[in-house]
């Protein structure tokens, strides 16, 4: 199958997703690999993804969290109007206030993981095989359009790509796993194509 | 059947969210804070993408927490609570811009758009980002701007999708449109932020950031 640009602008979305057949897959990758313009853009439209995904871009405006727990431990009150309710709200906030300072201080502590969406999860089968870039963050299923165009990429277990710091990529990861739990199948040991 | 949709989470997660919400509904209210501390910023970010005010999304995140705590036994655990959660956020939001638009003159919203298609305008050459650019806070500042830019339809959109990670399907219910609209409307956000952001002539970045006379921020 060969396409024109028109068709790549068309369906690139649809093909970050993961959402286009295989042979029209292979049809846009092999007109991106002869066409500069359409490498553009599939690679602008991959970091407005990843960018845009990234936890550090949902920010929230100083002494959100207290003032939201202010908010409701005042509904808690006026609902209940117990003492030892709000004497144990007041604690919890003080609690999860605290926390969420440490969990804030911990995910700067943890440049590692790209964002809280893409933490380690233990439905990635240990022994399954993924892709990482040396430089990269997040490990991948062989294909997956998120793996950018990177010299230095290796396969190995997930196991050792979570224990190198790799967290897995919320996209490709996350559509494998759905499609092999649903299936019932084992997941196979990917090959690099 | 789409239970891992949205992010990656644990297993263990839903199981865990499922006792606090069953210890709620038992009457320990408390447990309600544990319940949506992982979500505050999701919330408030779904708020402000639709708002495009700071107070307001503020007002309305808080709101959107306080109906779900009040409507925690309509609670299906077929769903995700995060999920769950976010659609109450996008309801409430939308309530507000209703009434605020009925307080204005009606803006006539032509998007005559998603029906043709988008071709990029921006060709310049963008290699991946190194994450790291977000630790700057002028960066994200510059993103921020160009996704309050686009129009309304295609924000939210963008919004759930991308930054909430929920999955089409999902976007689509929290949305009332279909599946179709929101591939459409996802392709055309992404191509118009790429547009916005992408460095070359003319581009925001060339014009309105320090280091970009001739070189990227990134």
């Amino acid at each position: 199958m060969v396409i024109n640009c028109e068709r790549v602008w068309r369906e690139v979305s649809d093909y970050l997703d993961g959402e286009v057949d295989p042979e029209l897959k292979a049809a846009i990758e092999e007109h991106v690999l002869g066409c500069q313009r359409c490498t553009a853009v599939v690679d602008g439209l991959r970091n407005v993804v990843q960018l845009y995904g990234d936890e550090r871009m949902m920010e929230v405006p100083a002494g959100f969290s207290r003032r939201l727990h202010q908010r409701l431990e005042g509904d808690m009150s006026r609902s209940r109007r117990t003492f030892l309710g709000w004497a144990v709200a007041a604690a919890a906030s003080v609690l999860v206030a605290g926390g969420i300072e440490v969990a804030r201080s911990s995910v700067f502590g943890r440049p590692s993981l790209r964002s809280e969406h893409a933490r380690p999860s233990n439905r990635v089968p240990p022994d399954m095989m993924v892709i990482v870039a040396e430089d990269g963050k997040t490990f991948h299923v062989a294909g997956c359009p998120f793996i950018h165009d990177k010299p230095r990429l290796r396969t190995i277990p997930a196991r050792e790509a979570e224990q190198e710091g790799y967290a897995p990529c919320v996209r490709c990861m996350k559509k494998y796993l759905d499609a092999t739990a649903s299936s019932g199948a084992n997941p196979p040991n990917e090959k690099l194509a | 059947m789409d239970a891992g949709a949205g992010p990656l989470e644990h297993p263990a997660q839903q199981d865990y969210e499922e006792r606090l919400i069953q210890r709620i509904r038992d009457g320990e209210h408390e447990a309600f804070y544990v319940l949506i501390r992982p979500y505050e910023k999701r919330v408030y970010a779904a708020a402000l993408a639709l708002l495009r005010n700071g107070a307001d999304a503020e007002d309305c995140a808080q709101e959107a927490v306080l109906k779900a705590l009040k409507n925690i036994r309509q609670f299906r655990s077929e769903a995700k609570f995060s999920t769950w959660l976010i659609q109450i956020a996008v309801n409430e939001a939308r309530m507000r811009r209703r009434k605020q638009r009925s307080d204005l003159i009606e803006p006539i919203e032509k998007d005559l758009a998603e029906e043709s298609t988008y071709a990029p305008r921006e060709f310049a050459d963008w290699r991946e980002i190194p994450s790291e650019t977000l630790e700057r806070k002028e960066v994200r500042e510059k993103l921020a701007e160009a996704l309050s830019s686009i129009g309304e339809i295609y924000r939210e959109v963008f919004v759930l999708r991308d930054m909430e990670q929920l999955s089409i399907e999902e976007t689509a219910k929290a949305l009332g449109i279909s599946t179709a609209s929101v591939k459409t409307r996802l392709l055309r956000a992404r191509l118009m932020l790429r547009d916005l952001l992408a460095p070359g002539l003319g581009g925001p970045w060339s014009r309105d950031l320090s280091f970009a006379k001739g070189v990227k921020p990134w």
